[in-house]
């Protein structure tokens, strides 16, 4: 038997550029491009108006001693608006996974309801129409708020949740079953704590979420001693100097509460790794 | 030990049925697995091997027949069947290690939350059977820092963990690297030895042959052939069982005429 001759015949005619030279070229035209784009609006911006209008130093230095209390108020509404998601979240994502066929339902009707209409309606009818229909009038604002922008996260947490519980390999239960384990430990001990990592980094996108829908509550009518980041920065506004530069600092109040949140979860991932703690 | 009187009766499977919707996976098994037995359970995928190894421990819910385990019908509506897979351990294809718990922890979970011992009576038998495949020195990396054997040795201590009184493998090799099946099949003849009584769903002709006392050949839902294992493998009497031996152990098929 003859062997063919073993060598590849590469196409006639001119060297075409290998992989690894067209890869350069466009890392270099990505770079190029990047580097335009910062030019362009670096030279159409108008920097003397963005000093005076956006960022004038003297308005936000004034505005600094005001901006703790918003950033406290933000934050309690937040933590109120979490304290009554998640619990409700929980019960609803459970629901959903009941094997009752009415708990389903109603579980299903109250996320699709809550997730389809605005925030802002849900704020004006717990401080206007919750009132009127049930005579009830909520003293403080803290709780409003909280119930408010509560009922409306708890249903994406609901989702959330259900997803991260469903996430969690069967193999998992089937294992803890198989020990013995009864329904209720082995939801306890291996699904849900499993389930947590998984739910992290959307949870957290979650409260975020609901830190910034708590620029809202304006709606409710509040006391300065309960003006929460924006409304102090749209009541800043009306002063004669500084332009927006109000809205500006109070932007950046939210990114003191955000930052550090991403930064914890991703802390807590690493954690809860299952790789192996640290090392 | 009881050389005189017959060996108890383990598990008594009797007429069981199962369908997943239209498609009937079991039709009419009749199995008596006595104690200190081990039994293979061979077949072509998809004749319905894992899936009767699950309606054992109920992990599937059987159609229709009776299942008595350890003297308890488990197809009791009623069954505290907790309390029953108590005594029974299982061992999958994938192992089923929890992924969020180190080693020791995976083989005291169950003790200290089901068995109620105490955290160092946990430790004290979750280490020994760890001794016991060869992985006390793992005790604290987590499942997934190991190899697929290392896992399947891990599952075989947690499960042992337990104190069973019957084992069920399901497949346990079927995952694993060809070059880690031996270590898995080496604690699992070890455990045969030592007198447990397994039903083990295997492709591993020669582990049946030389550690099964009887081999089942199961296909397409019923029990075609059971018997010794060296008669069931060696000589077999039906035609479907030579012919899936014949692919098992020849799958080169140099010889198709044969």
């Amino acid at each position: 038997m003859t062997t063919a001759p073993q060598t590849l015949q590469m196409p006639p005619g001119r060297r075409r550029t290998s992989p690894r030279t067209r890869a350069r070229l466009t890392r270099a035209v990505q770079y190029v491009v990047l580097a335009a784009a910062l030019l362009a609006v670096a030279f159409l911006t108008d920097w003397s108006k963005v000093g005076e209008q956006l960022f004038d130093p003297t308005v936000a230095a004034d505005l600094a001693s005001r901006m703790p209390r918003g950033l406290w108020n933000t934050v309690r509404y937040t933590l109120g608006a979490f304290a009554v998601g998640l619990p409700l979240g929980a019960v609803l994502a459970l629901m959903k996974l009941s094997s009752v066929a009415p708990y389903r339902w109603i579980a299903t009707a109250y996320i699709e309801f809550f997730r389809g209409i605005p925030a802002l309606l849900v704020v004006l009818s717990v401080g206007f129409a919750v009132p009127i229909a049930f005579g009830v009038n909520i003293p403080s604002m803290l709780a409003k708020a909280s119930i408010a922008l509560g009922v409306v996260s708890a249903a994406y947490i609901a989702e959330t949740l259900r997803a991260g519980i469903e996430a969690v390999p069967k193999g998992q239960v089937e294992a803890a079953r198989s020990l013995g384990m009864s329904h209720g430990r082995t939801l306890a001990q291996v699904v849900v704590p499993q389930a947590f990592r998984i739910v992290l980094p959307p949870m957290t996108n979650e409260i975020i979420l609901l830190t910034k829908d708590t620029s809202l509550v304006f709606l409710l009518g509040m006391l300065v001693t309960e003006y929460d980041l924006t409304k102090i920065g749209r009541d800043a506004l009306n002063s004669a100097q500084g332009g927006l530069t109000a809205l500006f600092v109070a932007g950046a109040c939210y990114l003191l509460i955000t930052l550090p949140l991403g930064q914890l979860t991703r802390w807590l991932e690493r954690r809860t790794s299952t790789k192996g703690r640290g090392k | 030990m009881s050389a005189t009187s017959p060996a108890p009766t383990v598990v008594s499977v009797t007429g069981l049925r199962k369908s997943f919707g239209e498609r009937e996976v079991l039709r009419g098994i009749d199995l008596d697995v006595a104690a200190g037995e081990v039994v293979c359970v061979i077949g072509p995928s998809g004749s319905g091997k894992s899936t009767l190894l699950r309606c054992v421990n109920l992990l599937e819910q059987p159609t229709s027949g009776r299942i008595d385990l350890l003297g308890v019908e488990v197809t009791d509506p009623d069954v505290d069947i907790d309390r029953v897979r108590t005594h029974v351990g299982m061992v999958f294809q994938q192992f089923n290690l929890f992924a969020h718990r180190t080693v020791l922890d995976n083989c005291t979970i169950a003790q200290r939350g089901v068995l109620r011992r105490s955290r160092a009576e946990a430790e004290r038998v979750a280490l020994a059977n760890l001794e016991r495949v060869g992985l006390a020195d793992r005790a604290q990396a987590m499942p997934a820092q190991l190899s697929g054997g290392q896992q399947q040795r891990v599952a075989i201590a947690r499960a042992l963990s337990m104190d069973p009184m019957l084992m069920l493998f399901d497949e346990p090799t079927s995952a694993l690297d060809p070059e880690l099946v031996g270590d898995v099949l080496g604690v699992m003849r070890d455990l045969a030895d030592a007198g447990m009584t397994m039903i083990v769903v295997t492709h591993e002709m020669a582990f049946a042959r030389e550690v099964g006392d009887r081999v089942v050949f199961m296909d397409d839902g019923v029990v075609v052939e059971s018997g010794p294992a060296d008669r069931v493998i060696g000589a077999p009497t039906e035609e479907r069982t030579r012919a899936f031996l014949q692919r098992v152990l020849d799958p080169t098929h140099q010889h198709p005429g044969a």
